[in-house]
């Protein structure tokens, strides 16, 4: 039996924040992999719940008139996986939604969750991050465009204000038209493990040369994170042997691991130093290149 | 009316419409076992991590114990007990037995539930091993007999 105290079932988008307005003690439960363990750890502030498992109105995955990808954030990691549009725009995104937990899991947590949450260990999280994904949040009468890479405050806090959904995220077709790129996870085990660290590479390469580079990491500080200072010194580079070296080099000023019980700090940019290597290799050849 | 803090929901489990009236803080584990006596549901780890608890809702593989009660209204939950036909054991059953794939049997139900959405999602083509893993991966087996069940599902998808 879970420690609840309220629940409230929201029909609508515009329910939900009705009622989150309504009860301001409540949070919003989706796929519920994360609010049902903490409950059940009997972990405080989870008692009240809006609830938006399988809403309908935020479970989809399309194209606009503008050729942008929309998720909406009650899809499902398996929707993700399923996708046709996202195996053939993202398969990045793919890679990351089959490395999440398990099956069952997979069946039931939202990708909307796996941001919202805050964790930097999300695996969705640095793949949208290297796609310059875009979320949209709407409140009672408001609706805002937030960068993800904007949206993290800190460990588990998050830029949403009392009242707001995060309802779906774009990624427009300039950040993925041409682009070529692959997620790479490092855990203890290959399947129902939290990341040790989590590689995002997209890139583009015209006569073998880097057009447009870009690396995101889970786990490599307090919130997820873009390398921008490798990212730059990358671009217009030749592709060969020598450049991997060069990015496994360049990351370690980009990025900030600690230690936990999970892993070392140390342990951690080994791994990070061998990621960024494998991660662009892959989406190397996914480019066509050969390296 | 219903008391406050109890709900009533109507589902389908194992063909048979069900009407309960629940409390809310209840998952869909508990009333499983507790309301209909359906005690092929294991609670192993109720932290979604072994499977031994896993049904399927909608013909789709989910940890019972970490899915709320009030969310099965309207839908259709199977569970081990419903896989028989007229006495006759389903083909995934059959072939956990065939092949001896059950040790102490606790994740044994969990483990017949994700084959059962794994075959009717393989339509019959052919997978590898790797596939196999991968499928079951939300499934832990302690007496590690895996060996065996992936025979059972090899069995059970080529037939």
């Amino acid at each position: 039996m879970f420690d609840l105290k309220k629940h409230v079932k929201a029909r609508s988008i515009d329910e939900a924040i009705a009622l989150l307005i309504e009860n301001p003690g409540a949070r919003l439960i989706a796929g519920g992999t994360d609010i049902l363990i903490k409950l059940r750890h009997g972990k405080q502030g989870f008692s009240e719940l809006v609830d938006i498992h399988d809403l309908p109105q935020l479970r989809f995955i399309k194209l606009d008139e503008n050729n942008d990808i929309l998720i909406g954030s009650g899809a499902v990691f398996n929707d993700i996986i399923e996708s046709g549009i996202i195996q053939t725009h993202i398969p990045m995104l793919k890679d990351a939604a089959q490395s999440v937990g398990g099956p069952q899991i997979r069946n039931v947590a939202t990708i909307g969750g796996n941001i919202c949450n805050g964790v930097t260990s999300a695996d969705s999280a640095s793949s949208l991050f290297a796609l310059d994904a875009v979320l949209e949040i709407r409140g009672r009468k408001t609706k805002r465009n937030i960068p993800v890479s904007d949206f993290y405050f800190g460990p588990g806090r998050v830029d949403l204000k009392k009242g707001e959904i995060l309802t779906n995220i774009r990624i427009s077709q300039k950040n993925y038209k041409g682009s070529s790129g692959f997620y790479y996870k490092y855990a203890m085990r290959n399947a129902m493990d939290i990341a040790t660290i989590g590689c995002a590479v997209s890139l583009k390469t015209k006569n073998h040369v880097l057009e447009d580079y870009r690396i995101a990491f889970g786990v490599a500080g307090p919130v997820p994170m873009r390398c921008k200072i490798t990212e730059e010194t990358m671009r217009n580079k030749k592709v060969s042997r020598k450049l991997l070296q060069d990015i496994s080099q360049a990351v370690e000023k980009d990025v900030n691991p600690r230690t936990s019980w999970r892993a070392t700090k140390e342990f951690r940019m080994n791994i990070i130093k061998e990621l960024c290597v494998r991660a662009t290799k892959e989406a190397l050849k996914r480019a066509g290149e050969e390296i | 009316m219903t008391i406050k803090g109890f709900r009533q929901i109507t589902f389908s489990i194992n063909s048979k419409e069900r009407t309960l009236v629940i409390d809310m803080r209840q998952s869909l584990l508990e009333v499983l076992r507790e309301e209909l006596g359906l005690k092929s549901v294991k609670e192993g780890c109720g932290v979604g991590e072994c499977g031994a608890c896993s049904v399927l809702v909608d013909d789709v593989l989910v940890d019972s114990c970490i899915y709320l009660a009030i969310w099965a209204d309207g839908r259709k939950i199977r569970t081990v007990e419903g896989e028989a036909r007229n006495g006759k054991l389903s083909m995934v059953q059959q072939a956990y037995v065939d092949e001896g794939a059950v040790q102490c049997g606790f994740c044994t139900p969990g483990f017949i539930m994700a084959t059962t959405s794994f075959k009717e999602k393989c339509h019959g083509k052919k997978v590898s091993h790797d596939e196999i893993r991968k499928a079951h991966a939300g499934n832990l087996c302690r007496c590690t007999g895996y060996q065996n069940i992936l025979k059972a599902v090899e069995k059970s998808i080529e037939s």
